[in-house]
């Protein structure tokens, strides 16, 4: 009998000693009784798939893949690792076209863009809501994403010149959000790095991460993004430049999720890959740069620690360049998902649990009051900004409205 | 990156001393590779009664309530055990005779709470026992899945519908003047406690499940909020990967996450904890610290590690590792003059001065704590 066939998992299942750790910091587990939970759907689940698939539970499609369990664990077992393998491995339901639409962020935008007054203009309206709603199960309480009628990409390209004049030079990651829904984060980003003496370049054809196609069962599309992006960044890599994100997810899926689900090796960029707020803490760490702060600035911040960023642990770098601006009182939140992980929030079916997991952070915001939230993450920026109505920041726009003109 | 004092570990040892030095002034940071044995806390601050206004006043502080009583607490198995310092969820007698009637209420299909050798152990000391089930259809989904009726999932159930339960067992309830419950009450908050205490008919305790222990995760959240209020850096999974260590004297540590941005300190508390965390590792010929390679006594035959009575005292609980008067860490015999060594990774060396568990951790931690700040007067 073959019985390392039937035992053997890619994932470290068998270091779990079931201690339920995960279980209590699951965010899901409070909120859905339908969801079996981290530990049954992770290492215990994995040990019977592997002898069977029939085993495979599609109540998996539940895991927000916060990693909240990895980071919990005290033994190590990359838990979510494990469900989201399973779901690629096992789930052959082909999605559906609401999925496919939620998913496709990049072929959305470029699409939406050139139409964006109607588009958001549509997508505003109550009706549009109702429609959606009823039609693909998007839930009408969502307030879309407005799309930019101008993409950041070509912003950046018509300031080639003007960025190439800086000796030290970055490559950029923008992301499908700073490029067709938020560009002027792109234009903060450029804006500090400017004014720490750092020229700002694009990649060459930088594709959507593949974060929420992995999410929604297209793995096998998310898996030629990889090898786009990891070609990509390579190249600037082997130019000597540092590539540089502004999203926390796109981040973590590049580094983390590349390698471990969909088995796209990437050790040749993953240490050149680095939030910009991991880099800006280094360079004025080592006082090889500085930045010149308003005298006037003075503003109450609640910092959200989003859950892929957790994840990463570089959250420290987020606070510690808050903490570093004269003028600001900052408070850090406590740690509680926010309840959207990306498109999971926008479907009808998951309305509910999403607002309740993110609860207890909504209530703690409204409680402390700030002058506006921060956080370094684009859905949870929606999420929070739809459910508290507090304005979201990234902590790099803060840097920019913080720092002389 | 740098700080006054980084400590390696996260529960309750780490937690302790750090809150100890933010109290003081002093920029700390801890590293926690996920979560540690609070997780599995019975609830017992041990003997020696050494610091117990000191470790009352620190959890306090943080929103967490103890107990000074001098007597015994009834373990999740029945057993006894000394107890002079306990969290509020604990309740200790003053002998075994407990009461003349309990009546020991549990959930159904709740497998982690032992009524039945509570029970058989209680009526050993004269008292009689009635045992009897409640269930909620607010948790029934929980039975969905076999191996989710757990403690911390009844907890969360517990702090909307409490009321509900309270009310079966005033039904249940008939002339016994001792209710027990399992600790599956209060998951973030503990206030619930006492509502439970006041609406009940007779008094009542509350005792350990199996892990995961339900008091043992909030005090942890709890000190961890406190600490991290008092402007500590927790990294919260991450983990100590090398420590450049020389001439005696550790100067950084590199983290799994942080990799090139390494945490330098002028002190370094280790707090990683026994087997469970990984503090201490075992080969077939080996028991070492891996961080460090610190100095650890355990004999060369490997047969001497273990009795084979199941119960007795077995000496592999007692290897740990090897320190100054001062808890200094010992390295080829020689202090590493700025690093201690604090909490389950002494095993338990020094029980005589710092008692064993949480009792360890804690008066560990304070004594290292008034060592760094003494030292720098």
């Amino acid at each position: 009998m073959k019985i390392q066939e039937f035992t053997a998992s890619a994932h470290n299942f068998e270091e779990c000693m079931k201690c339920t750790v995960c279980t209590a910091y699951c965010p899901v587990v409070p909120v859905n009784p339908r969801y079996p939970g981290p530990k049954q759907a992770g290492p215990d689940g994995e040990r019977l798939r592997l002898k069977d698939p029939y085993f495979f539970n599609q109540a998996l499609k539940y895991c927000l893949n916060c990693k909240r369990c990895e980071v919990a664990c005290p033994s190590g077992v990359n838990v979510a690792d494990i469900i989201q393998a399973a779901r690629i491995r096992y789930d052959h339901t082909p999605p559906k076209l609401r999925d496919r639409m939620l998913a496709n962020t990049d072929f959305m935008g470029r699409l939406a863009r050139p139409f964006a007054p109607i588009v958001n203009g549509m997508t505003g309206l109550g009706v549009s809501k109702a429609v959606l709603d009823a039609t693909l199960a998007i839930d009408r309480h969502r307030t879309f994403p407005k799309y930019s009628g101008r993409s950041f990409e070509g912003w950046l390209k018509r300031r080639t010149k003007e960025q190439a004049k800086f000796e030290r030079q970055v490559a950029y990651f923008h992301g499908c959000y700073v490029n067709y829904n938020y560009p002027q984060l792109g234009k903060d980003f450029v804006k500090v790095m400017n004014a720490l003496g750092v020229g700002v370049q694009l990649l060459d054809k930088e594709k959507c991460c593949g974060v929420a196609l992995i999410a929604n069962g297209m793995a096998k599309q998310a898996a030629k993004h990889a090898d786009k992006n990891i070609k990509a960044i390579q190249a600037a890599v082997d130019k000597g430049l540092n590539v540089l994100t502004t999203s926390s997810t796109c981040t973590f899926t590049i580094r983390d999720e590349y390698p471990h689900l969909l088995q796209k090796e990437n050790d040749g960029i993953r240490d050149s890959l680095l939030l910009a707020t991991r880099y800006i803490y280094q360079l004025l760490e080592a006082s090889t740069a500085q930045l010149k702060f308003k005298e006037n600035y003075h503003v109450r911040i609640a910092y959200h620690t989003p859950c892929h960023l957790e994840k990463l642990g570089w959250g420290i770098f987020s606070y510690e360049l808050l903490k570093m601006i004269p003028g600001v009182e900052f408070t850090l939140l406590d740690s509680n998902c926010c309840g959207i992980s990306g498109t999971y929030g926008f479907k009808k079916e998951n309305y509910e649990a999403s607002q309740a997991i993110g609860k207890p952070l909504f209530d703690q915001i409204r409680s402390l009051n700030p002058d506006f939230v921060a956080c370094d993450c684009e859905t949870c920026k929606w999420q929070i900004e739809m459910s508290t109505g507090f304005t979201v920041k990234h902590p790099v726009s803060i840097l920019a409205e913080a720092i002389e003109d | 990156m740098r700080f006054d004092t980084v400590i390696i570990g996260g529960g309750l040892a780490g937690l302790t001393a750090g809150i100890s030095l933010q109290e003081a002034g002093r920029k700390t940071a801890i590293v926690s590779s996920g979560q540690n044995a609070m997780h599995f806390f019975s609830g017992n601050f041990e003997s020696p009664s050494a610091d117990r206004d000191r470790i009352a006043a620190l959890f306090a502080a943080a929103g967490v309530r103890t107990n000074a009583i001098d007597g015994q607490m009834l373990m999740p198995m029945g057993t006894f055990r000394d107890a002079s310092l306990t969290l509020e969820d604990v309740t200790v007698f003053p002998d075994r005779h407990v009461a003349d009637k309990a009546l020991i209420v549990n959930f159904t299909g709740f497998h982690d709470f032992f009524s039945t050798f509570i029970a058989d152990a209680l009526e050993q000391d004269g008292t009689a026992c009635r045992i009897r089930f409640v269930r909620l259809p607010e948790m029934e989904h929980l039975r969905l899945s076999p191996s989710e009726m757990r403690s911390v999932n009844i907890a969360r159930a517990m702090d909307e519908h409490w009321e509900k339960v309270v009310a079966d067992i005033r039904i249940l309830h008939k002339d016994e003047d001792l209710i027990l419950l399992p600790q599956v009450f209060g998951l973030k908050d503990a206030s619930v406690l006492d509502k439970i205490r006041t609406a009940l008919p007779a008094r009542v305790a509350f005792i350990g499940t199996m892990p995961p222990s339900v008091p043992g995760i909030r005090t942890q959240m709890l000190l961890k909020r406190r600490f991290e209020v008092l402007g500590g850096t927790y990294l919260m999974g991450d983990e100590v990967t090398s420590a450049a260590l020389h001439d005696g004297i550790v100067s950084s540590v590199t983290t799994r996450n942080l990799d090139t941005v390494r945490l330098f300190a002028d002190h370094f508390i280790l707090a990683t904890g026994g087997y469970f965390s990984k503090g201490i590792v075992t080969t077939p010929t080996q028991v070492h610290e891996p961080l460090f390679g610190l100095d650890l006594d355990f004999p060369e035959n490997r047969s001497a590690w273990y009795r084979a009575d199941f119960f007795a005292d077995q000496p592999f609980m007692n290897f740990g590792v090897k320190t100054d008067e001062a808890l200094h860490a010992l390295k080829d015999g020689e202090p590493v003059r700025n690093l201690f060594a604090i909490g389950s990774i002494l095993g338990n060396t020094r029980k005589e001065d710092f008692g064993t568990a949480a009792g360890l951790a804690i008066r560990t931690a304070f004594a290292v704590v008034d060592n760094i700040k003494g030292e720098n007067v």
